[in-house]
């Protein structure tokens, strides 16, 4: 290139070895693939791990989006997006997930079903869903190997005792494809079905951890729980019983995020502004 | 008789070892330490048969190889050498040629440790009950309410009030600890226990307790128990034989009557005639 700086700012042989890093982790699906993650221009906990991943894919066909929490237009996905445009001429962007071949995002999985054709990217913090049960990472690596998870059922076991029910919100444990379990970086619970049984490849990339994980098409993928105490997503409905509506675009089936109003009083709105703004469209015709 | 275990020439050395280690250590010499390299031999040339059903009981003073031998047989450690044997229902297992998932397997389904010091059986951050719900879920048991079904039943039969299974074991009694690691050892029913130490430091009501519910266990469920001790007491109320250990030999074994009635070795001899 001609400003000496290579397309998708990363060098090829860092490309490369990031294409196979990928291509063991959906070998093997869920196993948290090492890899020598690279400096970036911003700091590290700033979706680094995303980016390498979407920067080592991406090619000047693809059309990427970029969400940070459901949304387009935050800080985050502007600066990412941005940067990712400016590193890789010819590329397109969006806001339409159906318009999308590549999406990078962080805390969430977008509302609609995604397509064989698409691949999504999770920005990782945390990738090892052990960590809160054994401190080195040498004995969580035998642990991974052996599928030995009780430590981590315990956990949930003891949730159960003091709270009557498993109070994970976030990175809920599932086991990937009947073996790993993973971290499904912090997505809340309503997002993890969305990991089984995808049309889309799923990657997941933690820079600073140097890990990279993947949940393969049509693979299994199961949130931890007991026989007698399923996993349950988050409920959304009022003190009537009735499921809570998006106030812009009335949907009864999205995930919702919570704020007060100038009013003073709780309101609800499609976490996934993409989404709530299709709604609205197809409401006005 | 039904074997389920068989021992054979185990040995442990913590060093690096030399060709020298095992002729220049032992009762003879009075030492464990190598003169030429320094290494410790903790055990030297261990074998014993293990029956179903049966207490065998390893006797002698501290550092004679007591617990290595029982750590060695829960893979908590590998020997250096020697083999060993477990008669499982379904076949025979040699301990020390299994891979690590097989290794796992039978410590957390078919074997049971108690160890003396309750810090290494139990897992302090978590309650009373969790410590056993991590035992059934290693075995697969999903259940939330058979798990807590369970662990009230062993918590029970191991006389822990079960109102306390919800707290954390670091505010019971040593004695409490104790029980609540043979509850979870007992958890799968294993067919064989290891038990190191499991009364020392109690006080006698306490420990006499203990050594009674370690006999009925072992009449109710036939379980085959190894019992480490350096309490001639605790021997001759629940072992049937008995191996006596120094610098990491056993020095004299066999029917535990007749070892305290009439022990062969000038040490045991000691070890018998100071306890009278
Ligand atoms: N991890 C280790 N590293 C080095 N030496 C060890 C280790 N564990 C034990 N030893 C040594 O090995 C010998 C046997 O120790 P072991 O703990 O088996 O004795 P024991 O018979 O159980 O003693 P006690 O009655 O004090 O519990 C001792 O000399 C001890 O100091
Ligand atoms: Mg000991
Ligand atoms: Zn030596």
């Amino acid at each position: 290139m001609s400003n000496g700086i290579n397309f998708a700012f990363l060098d090829e042989y860092a490309k490369r070895e990031i294409r196979r890093s990928v291509i063991k982790a959906i070998c093997i699906p869920g196993y948290q693939v090492p890899y020598s993650s690279r400096e970036m221009p911003m700091g590290r906990g700033f979706g680094t791990g995303g980016l390498q991943l979407t920067l080592a894919l991406i090619g000047a066909d693809d059309t990427l989006k970029v969400i940070d929490q459901g949304s387009d237009d935050s800080v985050n996905a502007v600066n990412l997006r941005k940067f990712i445009e400016m590193t890789c001429p010819g590329i397109d962007t969006t806001t339409h997930l159906q318009e999308a071949t590549l999406i990078q995002s962080r805390h969430r999985i977008p509302e609609q079903a995604l397509r064989a054709d698409q691949i999504l990217v999770l920005q990782v913090p945390y990738p090892d869903a052990l960590v809160i049960v054994e401190p080195s990472e040498d004995k969580r690596k035998i642990m991974h190997g052996e599928a030995d998870y009780s430590r981590l059922l315990v956990k949930l076991y003891e949730d159960i005792v003091k709270f009557d029910e498993i109070t994970i919100s976030h990175r809920y444990p599932t086991r990937i494809n009947g073996h790993y379990i993973i971290d499904p970086s912090p997505i809340p619970r309503y997002d993890v079905p969305k990991l089984h049984n995808s049309e889309a490849l799923i990657l997941f990339g933690a820079g600073r951890e140097k890990k990279i994980y993947a949940v393969p098409p049509h693979c299994l993928a199961e949130p931890l729980a007991f026989d007698d105490v399923p996993f349950r997503i988050e409920d959304f409905t009022d003190s009537h019983g009735e499921r809570r509506a998006c106030k812009l675009c009335a949907s009864q089936t999205s995930f919702l995020d919570e704020f007060i109003d100038q009013q003073g009083e709780r309101v609800y709105q499609c976490s996934d502004s993409d989404f709530c703004e299709q709604q609205q469209e197809l409401a006005h015709g | 008789m039904d074997k389920i275990l068989e021992v054979k020439g185990l040995s442990q050395v913590y060093g690096k070892g030399c060709d020298l280690c095992f002729a220049s250590t032992g009762p003879e010499f009075e030492t464990n330490i190598c003169p030429h390299c320094g290494s410790i031999v903790a055990l030297h040339d261990l074998s014993f048969d293990l029956y179903k059903g049966e207490i065998l009981g390893i006797m002698g003073e501290s550092g004679s190889g007591k617990s290595t031998a029982v750590k060695c047989l829960y893979f908590d450690q590998m020997p250096v050498s020697g083999s060993a044997l477990f008669f499982d229902d379904s076949g025979q297992k040699p301990l020390f040629k299994l891979n690590p998932a097989q290794r796992r397997s039978l410590r957390n389904h078919r074997f049971g440790m108690v160890y003396q010091n309750p810090n290494l059986g139990l897992n302090f951050d978590i309650s009373a009950g969790g410590n056993i719900a991590e035992r059934l879920l290693m075995s697969q048991v999903m259940n939330y309410s058979e798990i807590r079904e369970r662990a009230r039943e062993l918590l029970a039969r191991t006389e822990v009030l079960t109102e306390r299974m919800d707290e954390l074991p670091k505010n019971f009694s040593g004695g409490m600890q104790q029980r609540v690691q043979i509850a979870k050892a007992l958890a799968t029913r294993p067919p064989l226990l290891l038990l190191d130490e499991v009364t020392t430091g109690l006080d006698l009501s306490v420990q006499a307790k203990i050594l009674d519910l370690i006999l009925e266990i072992q009449s109710e469920l036939n379980t085959a128990m190894i019992v480490v001790t350096h309490d001639l007491g605790v021997i001759r109320l629940l072992a049937g034989r008995t191996l006596v250990m120094k610098y990491g030999r056993v020095i004299e074994r066999g029917l535990t009557d007749q070892i305290l009635e009439d022990p062969q070795h000038a040490y045991t001899q000691q070890l018998v005639a100071s306890a009278l």
